[in-house]
């Protein structure tokens, strides 16, 4: 197969210029994945997907995570039923370089987002690794059209080395179910 | 705006096509009435009414349906719409009944659509009947299943599904026969994937295999820049394989796939998969495993004569669309002039390895999948090109690649010098126009060939 040139990222360059300032990650040294921990956590991811930063939202991912959207509600698990959106590493890997090219037509214009994160819960938690689950809003806007997305997202969140990372994700969506347009953008 | 008594064949030159067909709302509803409300149209697969009082309700065309099996085990496909006020009677997409009533002023009917019982009955005129066939949930004229598939035609006659089908029940053949118990059943849920364009862009994509090159490139070269060293538990392998796919040279879609067309606009593009541990390739050991399944059901002959037909998108115009190797199917659902709806459905073989419906339902993530990261730039391409038809710039259409070099086939149909020809397209337009002139002999006419 031919070799190919490397995409360009200016547009993802140009994107991070004209970001605000950093938010501020968890502290290192704390033992415990308390609430408010895990809600700073999620504030941050929410920030690098508005701000279009998917190499550091891809950061935040263990080496062996999984990315879920499934595609029913009450769906059972990724592999017997179909996704809306289902990586392991190293999909996640494959669709977040996508998204930095300038060759991916169905990001030409580029969406923006804009999301809210709230009512956030610890469901489960073993000291160092919980599962957390929160609500969110999500506005896509791209060539004219807004659209609305909603629904509640799990995390399983770990602390490998004093830094907090993503074990899991997985997002229901409210209208997983309902006819939709491409979705390229990650929630 | 189209008129109805016009003659469509305006709309064709050779190798071309006017843009009005895709665009105008006149022609739109025009092909409801005379396409959707004739042709033979995909309802679904008995799979999915397996047991007495199952139902699933869909559209043909625009019109809402419920495809049900009755209490007796017979299949039907009944209009969803009370015979009283014309409210839609059954409102849930799938489920069991014992018999469907109106939310509204309580009609309720067998399961075959024939009313049952009114309340207050007595409040109708005189020469109300409940047994006179207007007051039921009308049958669908025509319904017939071949092998399981169910088709519906609203047109009181016309040619049998066999004779509509042609040689495209071969495509249908080979999903079933890939099955080592001889049984298939839709499985894993559905995709919905929508795009704000006419319905034929979508057929008209599915065996261009000119594009994929440019169109998926985003993906191609993400694809291939990946590392096959980070963590997959098979699904990204899965989908990265056939990205990577998508990337083959021009050389490769032209020399090596083929085209073959058939009459009422019916088409397959042959497979274009050479990697030897694709889903379907015979050095995936999971592969391996149902090969020795199927031996073992089939016989060694038979096995080796079903592995190799290899097919890729199989059109049955107008509106489903399969991969038999692979499982998939996809149902067109027009909704506007400019908005469509695909469904798409995974089936899993009967006797073969769980693992291979699993690497099934990873296929079609990436194929079919809403957010995959291939299909997405497809239905961009889909959005775009209603876009620009609204631009008088380009009236007539190219859909010439391949003009004047279409080969016979020798199953009555004719394919293309190579690959990439847009013989399917033009094949489809000879259709459409049939459809839409009403002509008596339906494989006659020509539009852009």
């Amino acid at each position: 197969m031919a070799k190919r040139q490397k995409p360009k990222t200016r547009i993802a360059t140009t994107r991070r210029r004209v970001a605000a300032p950093r938010s501020r990650l968890p502290s290192k040294s704390v033992d415990t994945l308390d609430l408010a921990r895990c809600e700073q956590f999620l504030l941050h991811e929410a920030r690098l997907l508005d701000e279009a930063k998917f190499d550091d939202w891809l950061a935040l991912f263990t080496d062996d995570a999984w990315y879920w959207v499934p595609s029913e509600p009450n769906q059972g698990n990724p592999h017997d039923t179909v996704s809306l959106m289902y990586d392991d590493r190293r999909l996640l890997e494959t669709r977040v370089r996508r998204l930095a090219s300038p060759r991916m037509y169905s990001q030409e214009p580029r969406s923006r987002t804009s999301r809210m994160v709230g009512n956030v819960s610890i469901e489960d938690s073993e000291g160092r690794s919980v599962t957390v689950r929160s609500k969110f809003l999500m506005i896509e806007y791209r060539r004219e059209v807004q659209r609305l997305f909603a629904g509640t997202a799990f995390h399983r969140l770990v602390q490998l080395g004093g830094a907090v990372r993503i074990a899991w994700k997985r997002v229901d969506l409210v209208n997983c179910d309902a006819p939709m347009d491409g979705l390229t953008q990650p929630f | 705006m189209a008129q109805t008594t016009e003659d469509f064949s305006k709309f064709f030159a050779p190798g071309r096509v006017h843009r009005q067909i895709y665009t105008d709302p006149a022609i739109f509803e025009l092909e409801m009435e005379r396409l959707f409300g004739s042709a033979w149209i995909y309802v679904g697969h008995e799979s999915q009414v397996k047991n007495p009082g199952d139902y699933f309700a869909t559209q043909i065309g625009r019109k809402p349906v419920v495809m049900v099996r009755d209490m007796s085990g017979a299949l039907h496909v009944v209009h969803n719409q009370c015979a009283h006020r014309g409210a839609m009677v059954v409102a849930t997409e799938r489920g069991n009944a014992p018999e469907f009533t109106c939310c509204y002023h309580g009609w309720t009917y067998h399961l075959d659509g024939k009313l049952k019982a009114v309340p207050l009955n007595h409040g109708y005129p005189t020469d109300f009947d409940p047994s006179n066939p207007k007051t039921s949930m009308r049958a669908v004229s025509r319904v017939k299943s071949y092998r399981g598939f169910v088709f519906a035609s609203l047109a009181t006659d016309g040619p049998d599904l066999e004779e509509s089908l042609g040689h495209m029940t071969t495509s249908l053949d080979d999903l079933l026969d890939r099955a080592p118990d001889g049984e298939i059943e839709v499985a894993g849920g559905t995709f919905k994937h929508a795009y704000d364009a006419n319905w034929k862009i979508y057929f008209e994509n599915l065996c261009d295999a000119a594009h994929p090159l440019f169109t998926h490139r985003s993906s191609i070269e993400a694809s291939q820049q990946q590392s096959d060293n980070a963590h997959s538990d098979g699904t990204g392998e899965i989908a990265i394989r056939q990205m990577r796919q998508n990337g083959a040279p021009y050389s490769f879609w032209e020399t090596q796939v083929g085209i073959w067309t058939y009459p009422n606009g019916h088409s397959y593009l042959g497979d274009y998969h050479d990697d030897s541990k694709l889903v379907a390739a015979l050095k995936d050991p999971v592969f391996r495993d149902y090969i020795a399944a199927l031996e073992k059901k089939k016989g060694k002959a038979e096995t080796k004569r079903i592995l190799e037909v290899r097919r890729w998108n199989s059109n049955i115009y107008p509106n489903v669309s399969l991969m038999s190797q692979f499982q998939q199917l996809r149902v067109v659902h027009p909704v506007a002039v400019n908005r469509t709806v695909v469904q798409t459905y995974n089936f899993r073989l009967k006797g073969a390895p769980e693992q291979m419906f699993r690497n099934t339902i990873a296929f079609a993530n990436i194929v079919n999948g809403t957010g995959s990261l291939v299909l997405t730039d497809d239905l961009e391409i889909y959005n775009r090109i209603e876009l620009g038809l609204s631009s008088e710039g380009t009236e007539w259409l190219q859909v010439g690649r391949g003009y004047q070099s279409d080969l016979p086939d020798a199953h009555g149909g004719r394919r293309g010098v190579n690959s990439t020809s847009e013989v399917y397209i033009r094949n489809m337009l000879d259709a459409w126009l049939s459809y839409m002139n009403q002509t008596p002999g339906r494989h006659e006419a020509r539009a852009a060939s």
